[in-house]
């Protein structure tokens, strides 16, 4: 089982990490990936801006990919989450999973995701088109529901 | 004790982190806040929506019943909006 956390400033490529997850691998049937992009709101942001605790991001996420090892049959986990400024259409979060067979893996990148989003310590704001630094986003009750489905 | 903070916290308490020196009977979370908010109005407006404000206890979630004694660095966050 291959588990590999990054909290990263720069950029990512999807191929490359799906091919470091899946090299010299015969046992691995299905890799799910999910990538978290910035959106602009319809034109209203030139950037979000994301902080992070430095520490717990790392220990929280590493809890959050242990729960997933122990609910699904996993052969490997890459999960990378940015911080710093990021513009609209830059990737901000990517999660791989990678099973013998596909439900596992897609069930495994959506819990990994729900978690993420409710419990690693990531805090978005908003910079607008007009220059000035918006505001802070606020959590989402959906997102919530969405984690709660995994009790 | 250290204390840190972050996102809309950090913004309303006007520092990233402090050392304190905690008086006898704060033993949980919730205790912690109280005597927070009687430091000055700076927390009082960070923590004036006590339910809001998340807290971890060495890096680890804790609720606001969590005790604290032996914890190195608390700290107090809004909701998470990372992914």
């Amino acid at each position: 089982m291959t588990v590999s956390i990054r909290i990263q400033a720069e950029a990512f490529d999807v191929a490359a990490e799906t091919a470091a997850l899946t090299e010299g691998r015969a046992d691995i049937g299905a890799v799910v990936a999910f990538t978290g992009l910035c959106r602009d709101e319809g034109g209203r942001l030139t950037a979000l801006e994301l902080e992070h605790y430095p520490g717990m991001a790392e220990a929280e996420i590493a809890h959050i990919a242990a729960q997933a090892q122990d609910r699904w049959p996993l052969l490997g986990l890459t999960i990378i989450h940015r911080f710093g400024k990021v513009l609209p259409g830059d990737p901000i979060v990517l999660v791989l999973a990678a099973s013998s067979h596909r439900r596992a893996a897609f069930e495994a990148a959506d819990f990994l995701m729900d978690y993420l989003k409710t419990r690693a310590p990531f805090w978005k704001r908003e910079h607008l088109k007009d220059g000035t630094a918006g505001e802070w986003v606020e959590a989402k009750d959906l997102d919530d529901e969405a984690a709660q489905r995994w009790l | 004790m250290k204390l840190v903070y972050f996102a809309w916290v950090r913004e309303r308490v006007g520092r990233t982190d402090e050392d304190v020196e905690l008086p006898d009977g704060i033993e949980t979370v919730a205790d912690l806040v109280r005597w927070l908010k009687s430091r000055g109005e700076e927390y009082e407006y960070a923590f004036e929506n006590e339910a809001v404000v998340r807290a971890a206890i060495d890096h680890v979630h804790a609720k606001p019943e969590a005790a604290i004694a032996g914890a190195r660095e608390i700290a107090f966050f809004p909701p998470m909006t990372g992914g």
